[in-house]
């Protein structure tokens, strides 16, 4: 039976100073995993799905899903990935981000896009891809998918799909490392717990 | 009128081969005496301990714009910028508005320097009719008038044709005047806005090259030579000018040259910031160039240093640098310069510098009681100069009435404290007495 | 990078390869249905431009509306700028008027430089005398780097008046920083002084440097610098500096020949060689000429007016972010 993500763990014992493991390889694949599963079920199957990545690591986590999904259903789903530097709200108060590929190989129309991202947070993130999104094309609904949601949203933004929820403190810093781009999978907390906030 | 001593000071005075501590008596315009130990009697004193004591500066070369750009300057502010420069004599050029090529402009710029009495004004005629190039101005009426000019040139621009150059030089003969030549090979500068170099290669600017002041100043010493006139060469900048014009004393041409400040000072580097405040004609050179002008005045090929002083108003200067006309201040900081870049690195004694500011400049025109010698009798044309004084150069603080001097920010050494024009304080304690 | 873009030699490679990367991402606009990212909303960019130029302007001003920017067109002809007013007033005018950044397209070389003293928004030099044109020279690395994988060793010839070109010199400039191997050809007249010292081969054979060449750059020879003497005679000139049918095969089967454009047919170009060329090179510059001044804006308008740093990789963590 899949473990229930939304019950926040008793994680105040293991925040305090300095590095803490949350999730290791297992568990990260456990959790996309799940969420694939997740996503079928809500979404009846995934006819007219796709599934879009946000630079830099929702990239590497939607091709897995996508691959699981794939996978699941016995039918392709497909991939894109969305670079959102250009449309962030805090362009002008600190140096210009990177740029990266937005690869949308299909029509968005009618489509049910499911936005991945490995951390939600304040939400802007979010935000900006949403704006980005709708440049595109029109879908007919958007769904979030995150790995891991640390809590701390400044805009009335949710995921509809979550690997862990992880209260976090303002100072600390959440790393997810996954094999594409850091050669191993983990979700990592760093820094000092102040107080423990349930998202 | 007053009685002044000038007490304790250390006394150079080139034309009398004078470097001593030594007290000057100043009394109804006149030196009165001349020695260590003076009895003050009923003069002021002057303390004038760590101190130089020296003719009045003299400038062959300056712009005062009036008549026709008093925007940029007047013959009152250009009087008092060179009185707080240490300056008794100052020989404007007759570039004006109109020019300065008959006795009617002469005697007015003359007169009006007297008028404002801080400095004497010994104006420089026109060559040429407008300054055009092509006839003769009447250089004996000039001569010949209450402003007794002794120097023609028609500066700012060359004499093109060597002919009319030729004449130039021999008609003034009759007057013992000199002719004053801007070298400039027109058709090789044409269109310039620096010098013909790596850096104007990389800032896109076109190119004035050395060659094109060279040629010229060749041609006029042999133009000098054949008519055994007397050639004054203006604001020479290369190393291969200042070549030609030892050769040519060598060979006993008869001919005197300037140089100015920013020609032993700054090179081209200093057009990199497209900032027109270093635009100037004969333009900014390079390292070598420096050094073979600070040589020539070391060993006498350059007669005279003289600032070349072209103020322009300040929006004249405020565009895009090929708009820009090109000049630079020069007569507030031409002492500290040559102090700083001169004596104080070991080019030049302290008393050669003053030569080439005071007897050197004199010797080339007719400037009567300027230049020294500082003699019991000579018209108490003087300076006194703290040669240790400390400044910055601060454009907003000078007396012209133009702020384009290329030294704005930068630290000299040598400051005037005191001017007398006469015997009469023009500045005291470093401010114009009016 | 600096705050403002006045010369190529401020970027360093790293610079270069941020722009080129950062263009490659936002040609990617013009071939959406909404041709536009929110980027630079709220912000205005002033084209100033006191010399004729429609291709560039029009790339600037395309440039700045796609990242949503609001722009002001300022030409010389018909503004107070003709009736005398000077540079530095029209500067003030500008500064006034709140306008973020100023391209400026100036026939004084160094304009661009007297401007940024004067006014608090970015510089960007679209083109000074006989000086440099910084954007022209990074859209022409762009268009090689689509060609070509890299610039180190590249060989890069520069054929004609580069002693008047400031398309040349950026090049030169922008070209030796990324390792490009760049030779200079033109007859001795329209080389500048001291031309040696710039880190490039110099050659006044166009026959013997052509067949090694990766790249020829060919420069707009001016009809006046006949008239003043720099040359005898057009015909002389196209015979020993144009690029012919002839020397177009000679030359290598990978090389590529770029124009800056607008071309001389008959001159440093035959009608021919110019003909076939439009479609390819003329098309792909004006395309690339956007996106990499897109680049440009949002790296220099982007940011903290006060310039910054190293950029940052991702998303950083952090409040106010994710």
């Amino acid at each position: 039976m899949l473990s229930d993500a939304s019950t926040p763990c008793g994680l105040g014992a293991l925040l305090m100073s300095g590095m803490a493991t949350v999730l290791d390889a297992a568990d990260v694949q456990r959790a996309l995993v799940r969420i694939a599963h997740e996503i079928v079920e809500r979404n009846k199957g995934t006819d007219g799905l796709v599934v879009v990545g946000i630079h830099t690591r929702g990239v590497p986590l939607a091709r897995r899903l996508a691959a699981k999904l794939s996978e699941i259903e016995g039918r392709q789903v497909p991939a894109g990935t969305l670079d959102v530097a250009m449309y962030r709200d805090d362009i002008g108060t600190r140096p210009p981000q990177a740029t990266h590929d937005t690869e949308l190989p299909f029509d968005l129309a009618g489509k049910v896009v499911v936005l991945v991202d490995d951390v939600l947070y304040t939400g802007r993130t979010v935000r900006a891809a949403l704006d980005a999104l709708t440049d595109f094309g029109r879908p007919r609904a958007i769904q979030l998918a995150v790995l891991v949601d640390r809590g701390h949203r400044e805009l009335p933004l949710r995921a509809d799909y979550v690997g862990k929820n992880l209260p976090t403190a303002l100072g600390q810093a959440v790393r997810v490392q996954l094999a594409e781009t850091d050669g191993s999978d983990g979700v990592v907390v760093e820094g000092p717990a102040e107080k423990v906030v349930a998202s | 009128m007053s009685k002044t001593l000038l007490k304790g000071g250390r006394l150079v005075d080139p034309a009398s081969r004078t470097d001593t501590r030594a007290d000057v008596l100043v009394d109804d315009g006149r030196v009165a005496e001349v020695g260590p130990g003076l009895d003050a009697g009923r003069a002021e004193v002057v303390d004038c301990d760590g101190l130089v004591v020296c003719p009045g500066l003299v400038d062959l070369h300056v712009h005062l714009r009036e008549p026709g750009r008093e925007d940029a300057e007047t013959i009152e502010t250009g009087s008092r910028a060179a009185a707080l420069g240490g300056y008794t004599a100052v020989c404007p050029m007759p570039n004006t508005d109109p020019v300065a090529d008959n006795a009617g402009v002469v005697e007015m710029v003359a007169a009006r320097g007297r008028e404002v009495g801080l400095v004497d004004v010994f104006p420089v005629g026109a060559v040429t009719l407008g300054q055009r190039g092509s006839e003769l101005a009447e250089l004996g009426a000039m001569a010949r008038s209450a402003a007794a000019v002794d120097c023609f040139s028609d500066d700012g621009r060359p004499i093109r044709e060597a002919r009319l150059l030729r004449f130039a030089l021999e008609y003034a003969r009759a007057f013992d005047a000199v002719i004053a030549d801007h070298a400039e090979d027109a058709s090789l500068t044409d269109g310039a806005q620096m010098h013909e170099g790596e850096v104007s290669a990389m800032l896109g600017l076109a190119g004035w090259p050395a060659a094109a002041e060279e040629m010229v100043v060749a041609r006029d010493l042999l133009l000098a030579e054949l008519t055994g006139g007397r050639l004054h060469l203006c604001h020479v900048s290369t190393g291969g000018a200042v070549e030609l014009v030892r050769a040519a004393k060598a060979r006993g041409v008869r001919v005197t040259a300037e140089a100015a400040p920013h020609h032993f000072t700054l090179t081209d580097e200093a057009a990199s910031s497209y900032d027109p405040v270093f635009k100037v004609n004969p333009p900014l050179r390079e390292k070598a160039d420096i050094e073979a002008v600070r040589l020539g005045l070391a060993d006498g090929t350059l007669d005279a240093i003289a600032t070349d002083h072209a103020p322009h108003a300040r929006e004249d200067k405020e565009v895009e640098w090929a708009t820009a006309p090109p000049g630079m201040l020069g007569l507030e900081t031409a002492l500290a310069v040559t102090l700083t870049e001169l004596v104080e690195p070991g080019y030049l004694e302290l008393a050669t510098a003053v030569e080439r500011l005071t007897a050197g400049p004199a010797r080339c025109r007719r400037l009567g009681g300027h230049g020294g010698p500082v003699a019991p009798g000579a018209p108490a044309n003087l300076a006194v100069v703290d040669p240790a004084a400390a400044w910055t150069v601060d454009r907003a603080k000078l007396a012209s009435r133009a702020r384009n001097t290329p030294f704005h920010g930068r630290q000299l050494r040598g400051r005037v404290v005191h001017t007398l024009l006469r015997g009469g304080f023009t500045v005291r304690d470093g401010r114009a007495t009016r | 990078m600096d705050k403002h873009l006045l010369s190529a030699a401020d970027l360093t490679a790293h610079d270069i390869t941020r722009v080129l990367d950062t263009a490659a991402h936002l040609a990617k606009v013009t071939d959406r249905a909404i041709k536009k990212v929110p980027t630079l909303r709220g912000r205005t960019v002033c084209n100033l431009f006191f010399e004729d130029s429609t291709r560039t302007r029009i790339s600037f001003e395309l440039a700045a509306k796609r990242l949503s920017a609001d722009v002001i067109n300022f030409s010389a002809k018909g503004s107070s700028v003709s009736k005398g007013e000077s540079l530095k007033d029209t500067a003030i005018t500008l500064e006034a008027m709140g306008v973020d950044a100023i391209v400026i397209r100036h026939g004084a070389s160094g304009a661009p430089w007297r401007l940024a003293e004067w006014v608090e928004a970015v510089v960007v030099n679209a083109g000074d005398g006989t000086h440099e044109h910084p954007t022209q020279a990074l859209l022409d690395l762009y268009t090689i780097r689509q060609r070509f994988p890299g610039f180190d060793g590249l060989k890069v010839a520069i054929v004609g008046d580069v002693l008047h070109s400031r398309v040349a010199r950026s090049n030169v400039l922008a070209l030796t920083t990324m390792g490009a191997e760049v030779t200079l050809v033109a007859p001795p007249t329209l080389l500048p002084a001291r031309v040696e010292t710039w880190g490039v081969a110099v050659s006044y054979d166009l026959d013997a440097v052509l067949p090694k060449q990766d790249v020829v750059m060919m420069l707009r020879v001016q009809l006046e610098r006949q008239r003043a003497g720099f040359f005898p005679s057009l015909r002389e000139y196209a015979r020993l500096y144009g690029l012919d049918g002839r020397r177009l095969d000679a030359m290598a089967d990978h090389a590529i020949v770029m124009h800056p454009g607008p071309m001389n047919r008959g001159v440093e170009i035959a009608a021919e060689v110019a003909d076939s060329l439009e479609r390819s090179v003329i098309a792909d510059q004006v395309a690339n000429g956007i996106s990499v001044r897109m680049a440009l804006l949002y790296l220099l308008l982007g940011g903290p007016t006060e310039g910054f740093g190293e950029p940052q990789r991702g998303a950083p963590m952090g409040r106010g972010v994710a």
